[in-house]
């Protein structure tokens, strides 16, 4: 497995949506190699013959009646928004200025 | 008979409660002296609810003079981990993403808690959205030890373990994903189970790995667990993953354990979770424990389940692949954090994004979210995760074929005893190493418990014996964890805690 370079942290940190400043970046880089490597050692553990397992118990989808029942009122859902309006979320511009 | 109003176990509060020999406003109010009195020291709590505790015990003693206890355990307090939701109560997950949230609903086990009359005390402290061994990584400091107030409590769940160990509330709920509960229960001398993945609601539960975690009780005695187990767990039809079948009887399996015959059990001593890595101290008290479990009429074998070698590894991939697509809910937009980015005319929602998960989050967050991103990135997928989602079915065939021969498997719950803070903070790799032993549960989705084992010889400081059992046999844990907690108080002439320092401004 590869090691993964300071480079690299910087693009998965935008693909992730955080903003490092280069101190975290420095600090990252390197002790996110260190994990990699460790994590290294099951590669070759197991064959391709084995099926994956996503959940530890088997699970089937789960439906309930189609009955109205109490959710949460508008006022409750916004009750935890940075900022609101007009019973909504209200959230920065979401477009470029090229768009 | 009177009762110590914050050192008596929850089951001798509730018989004390039923034979009217206290109240619930008198032990709740015990217990928020307590935390008035302590924890300043441990911090074992983010947030503490006095009014709103005391309101609910007025109430559950009108039920009890009325003769209409809602449980066994009505008017009996307890914390909660803040990783669950608590309508009103501030739920933060220990991070500054969501300082001062305000949650407009009850996770499925605090709605029970209530149903069954348990005043909420107030929030414990944790690991940033649960992701630690020792509380350090909390965004509002770290919970202190009571053994010893240099040393971490554990984590991620150290605020509820520290809380029933330094009697700030004799029960608590907490979380386990790689260790939570179990791990924190053995480094403060107190009870942790982690229960069968499924049998307790995690509707409400801030999710770090939904594939791992579950909600568990924190306490000093097995069968308080046992008591707390039976309240909280059971089908709930709002989490897709609940099991839909009843809980065993616990508190039975805890009471015929407690009667000490273990004649006809077949105990599996795993072989990969010993030895190097582990404290001689720990060990020492482990074998001991497992000497007491053969007098007690069990049948011990060594098991050997060969691919718990890589289970840690196998966490460490799973665990922040689901903790990175979890996590990309706190967008700065709907709850939580909002932080401007600096030097922006009119940033745009992505810039805000960035900004806010950069400021809120803390460094192990950040750590897991990137590690997570890259190995669920297009070319890695599958040598990461579908690996590691392999090397998972591997560990759960060694369940299966260990659980052919023995009715439970036992180990250290944690290879050492509590460390001292910030020895271990900035190096991930031997943080992780904590949840050595309790990590392969998680992964199969089998029942866990750590029983107080005794004190290490080298430091004097708790130690922990971890018994697994099959999923939904979670009654075996109660059966051998009374059995072993019995033997060992005769042998100690009470419980452990007796035997820990009474911290400066308590009253006893």
């Amino acid at each position: 497995m590869p090691e993964i370079t300071r480079d690299e942290v910087a693009h998965l940190a935008n693909l992730a949506r955080i903003d490092l400043s280069d101190d975290e970046l420095d600090h990252l880089a390197p002790q996110l190699s260190v994990i990699l490597e460790s994590v290294a050692s099951i590669s070759e553990v197991a064959g391709a013959d084995v099926p994956p397992t996503s959940h530890p118990l088997p699970l089937t989808n789960v439906f309930r009646e189609d009955v109205v029942r109490p959710g949460l009122s508008a006022e409750e859902a916004l009750a935890g928004a940075p900022a609101s309006e007009e019973q909504r979320f209200m959230v920065p511009r979401i477009l470029g200025d090229e768009q | 008979m009177s009762i110590d109003l914050t050192r008596a176990s929850a089951d001798e509060m509730a018989r004390a409660l039923a034979a009217g020999e206290t109240t619930s406003v008198e032990l709740t109010r015990a217990a928020l002296d307590a935390i008035a009195a302590v924890d300043g020291l441990v911090h074992a709590y983010l947030h503490v609810d006095a009014e709103g505790a005391l309101a609910q015990a007025a109430e559950s003693d009108a039920r009890r003079a009325a003769g209409t206890p809602a449980s066994a355990l009505d008017g009996v307090p307890v914390a909660v981990k803040d990783v669950l939701a608590t309508t009103g109560l501030p739920t933060t997950c220990g991070s500054k993403i969501l300082e001062g949230w305000l949650p407009p609903y009850d996770a499925t086990v605090v709605t029970r808690l209530k149903a069954a009359g348990l005043p909420i005390l107030g929030k414990t402290n944790m690991d940033e959205f649960a992701m630690g061994s020792s509380t350090e990584h909390s965004a509002y400091g770290p919970t202190h030890n009571p053994w010893d107030l240099e040393r971490i409590p554990g984590g991620s769940g150290g605020g509820s373990a520290a809380a029933v160990a330094s009697f700030q509330a004799p029960l608590a709920l907490g979380t386990d994903t790689g260790g939570s509960i179990r791990q924190p229960g053995a480094v403060t001398g107190t009870v942790g189970v982690k229960p069968t993945y499924g049998g307790v609601s995690r509707y409400g539960l801030v999710a770090m790995a939904n594939s791992l975690d579950q909600v568990g009780p924190v306490t000093r005695t097995v069968l308080d667990a046992a008591l707390l187990h039976e309240i909280i767990g059971g089908h709930d039809p709002l989490d897709s993953t609940s099991v839909d079948q009843p809980l065993p009887p616990l508190v039975e399996a805890a009471r015929q354990g407690a009667a000490g015959d273990l004649s006809g059990l077949k105990v599996g001593v795993v072989t990969e979770l010993s030895g190097e890595g582990y404290q001689p101290g720990v060990l020492a008290r482990f074998n001991e424990s497992v000497e007491l479990l053969v007098q007690a009429g069990a049948e011990v074998v060594e098991v050997s389940c060969p691919n718990f070698v890589h289970a840690l590894a196998t966490y460490y991939l799973v665990m922040p692949c689901e903790a990175s697509s979890n996590l990309a809910k706190f967008d700065a937009m709907r709850y939580g954090l909002r932080v401007l980015p600096e030097g922006v005319e009119s940033p745009s929602a992505e810039e805000v994004m960035r900004a806010t998960r950069d400021a809120g989050f803390g460094d192990e967050v950040k750590r897991r979210i990137i590690l997570g991103t890259y190995a669920l990135s297009s070319g890695y997928y599958d040598a990461y995760y579908g690996t590691a989602q392999r090397v998972r079915t591997l560990i759960s065939r060694d369940f299966e074929a260990a659980f052919e021969k023995v009715d439970v498997l036992v180990s250290p719950t944690s290879p050492t005893t509590a460390f001292k803070l910030g020895e271990k903070l900035d190096d991930p790799l031997a943080m992780y190493l904590n949840d050595l032993a309790t990590i392969p549960a998680n992964l199969a989705g089998v029942p866990g418990i750590s029983v107080p084992s005794g004190l290490a010889d080298e430091d004097g400081l708790p130690t922990g014996f971890q018994v697994l059992a099959p999923a939904l046999a979670d009654d075996r844990l109660y059966r051998v964890g009374a059995a072993l907690e019995a033997a060992l108080e005769k042998q100690w002439g009470g419980p452990l805690l007796d035997k820990a320092p009474t911290l400066e401004g308590a009253a006893r």
